[in-house]
């Protein structure tokens, strides 16, 4: 009876799940529509998710960078192609490993934060206290985060690009021997402006994503301090696959409107 | 001004309420005695929409605020302020910060007016001095005080006490017991205190009610409470258990 009951039970959850973020997200547009905007909050906010997040984007980026160039200049060695390097870096830094690894890495960092906040302000009464005094906690608690990450994310997402990109160019052109001319002729050749606004897109899709689930695991955090670390833990976990997941749809969708490598 | 008819809540399948009604009347202090755990604070959620019954009304000023969206409760709520037991202080902030929000939340733009404003009441609840520091530096008895000056900031008409002198000292105890009634004196509003302390109910109390097995057992003035030979009510009041030693 268990094993029968169960899948049904799981599906169950998942559309429950899925149900409270889309009302989470829905009640936090309204506000947005509605004007209910504290641009004091948002601009804290930018400051914590987009320049606190610059560290930990710029090296993830960077270092990602240099190792797949490394990686790639070794196959394509083999095949006398060390000039290709550079286009292949670009292409993949700005449609794939730009928005994924900046995804991951503000789950991991501002994701973890927001759930954790939100969660203690749940289990000591501080959100009752905030409804009590007459204040929606979508409006002073989501709506800045909201706005914030929409404003950031892109942002962080370009500036992991940046340095992915400078960092193999470095790495190709001074340590491994490329050609500097060659290698950005062919970067130059192969990459589109629509490969940037690809990894823009993606990044401004998961910073939703990411938003929307630490906020929704904080808000129904219960239980004390277990339950604010389970909330954390699930923020991270459940937002890093949920971006993992949606880059694939995302990648299938926007190559209908950008296609790889048609142009060149 | 405030009516609660045939109240009933249930949580994890246990009938918390069971149709519980009461009047409150406008510029009383009633205080709702009952046991710990009895459903005293689950009642005090209700008046404020933080939780919605299984059945049954709560009506402020003619509506029937069990029907209302959280939207449309914000009216209601800037009619009725809440203090929690533990304060429920926003920990990110100072206490000034804390006191201050109401004033800033509800348009005061005027900062000079906001210091004011926060000042007087600060010094209401005799907590002068200690503006700028954190909740978590606060005592107990010091937390619920700025919690009430965060709840009167705004002037409200009705406030209501989450078991305000739980876990606190007698004469911490006292001076919470004094600033209530002072609050009632100088504010006119009307008080709704939740407690199972006796000598906080016989300094404070206008009207008393008395909750047990989730229904309204006793309710009357501290005189009738006193001449009262209901054995549940007598058992409370006194502070009996009949249990074995």
């Amino acid at each position: 009876m268990g094993l029968i009951t169960l899948p049904g039970a799981v599906a169950v959850a998942f559309c429950s799940y899925l149900g409270q973020v889309a009302e989470l997200a829905a009640e936090t547009v309204r506000s947005v529509f509605a004007g209910r905007i504290r641009f004091g909050l948002v601009l804290r906010q930018i400051s914590h998710i987009g320049f606190g997040s610059q560290m930990v984007v710029i090296v993830t980026g960077a270092f990602t960078g240099a190792v797949f160039t490394a990686q790639t200049f070794f196959q394509f060695a083999r095949l006398n192609m060390e000039s290709a390097v550079g286009p292949v870096i670009s292409v993949a830094m700005c449609r794939e490993l730009g928005p994924v690894l900046t995804g991951l890495m503000v789950a991991g960092r501002v994701g973890a934060a927001m759930s954790a906040e939100l969660g203690t302000m749940k289990v000591t009464q501080q959100i009752d206290a905030l409804r009590a005094l007459a204040v929606h906690p979508v409006d002073y608690l989501v709506v800045p985060r909201a706005l914030a990450m929409l404003i950031s994310m892109p942002l962080l997402v370009g500036e992991c690009i940046f340095f992915g990109i400078a960092s193999g160019y470095f790495v190709a052109t001074k340590v491994l021997g490329v050609g500097a001319a060659y290698y950005m002729a062919n970067m130059y050749r192969f990459t589109e402006a629509e490969d940037i606004f690809m990894g823009l897109i993606k990044g401004f899709v998961f910073g939703l994503i990411i938003v929307f689930i630490s906020c929704r695991e904080g808000l129904y955090a219960r239980d004390g301090a277990v339950g604010v670390g389970r909330a954390t833990t699930e923020a991270v976990v459940i937002g890093s696959l949920s971006v993992l997941i949606a880059n694939f749809f995302l990648t299938m969708a926007l190559n209908i409107f950008f296609p790889a490598g048609v142009s060149g | 001004m405030i009516e609660v008819k045939d109240l009933v809540q249930r949580i994890g399948g246990q009938e918390i309420l069971r149709g519980f009604s009461i009047p409150v009347h406008r510029g009383e202090t009633l205080v709702l005695l009952g046991r710990s755990g009895g459903g005293k604070s689950v009642f005090l959620r209700h008046l404020i929409g933080l939780m919605k019954p299984v059945s049954g009304q709560v009506i402020v000023d003619g509506v029937d605020i069990t029907q209302l969206g959280e939207r449309a409760l914000e009216p209601v709520r800037r009619k009725i302020a809440m203090v929690f037991q533990d304060g429920a202080l926003f920990d990110s902030m100072t206490v000034f910060d804390n006191v201050a929000f109401t004033l800033r939340e509800r348009g005061e733009r005027d900062e000079e007016t906001i210091r004011r404003k926060v000042r007087e009441t600060l010094e209401l609840v005799n907590m002068t001095g200690h503006e700028h520091k954190m909740p978590v530096n606060l005592s107990g008895g010091m937390r619920k005080r700025v919690a009430l000056a965060r709840a009167i900031v705004w002037p409200p008409e009705v406030i209501l006490y989450d078991e305000p002198t739980a876990g606190l000292d007698p004469i911490v105890s006292d001076s919470i017991n004094r600033l209530i009634r002072r609050m009632q004196r100088q504010l006119h509003v009307t008080s709704i205190v939740v407690t199972h302390d006796m000598v906080s109910c016989n300094h404070i109390a206008d009207r008393v009610a008395l909750l047990h097995e989730g229904r309204v057992r006793f309710y009357g003035t501290l005189e009738e409470l006193s001449k009262t030979d209901d054995s549940v009510v007598r058992d409370f009041v006194d502070g009996r258990s009949h249990e074995a030693e």
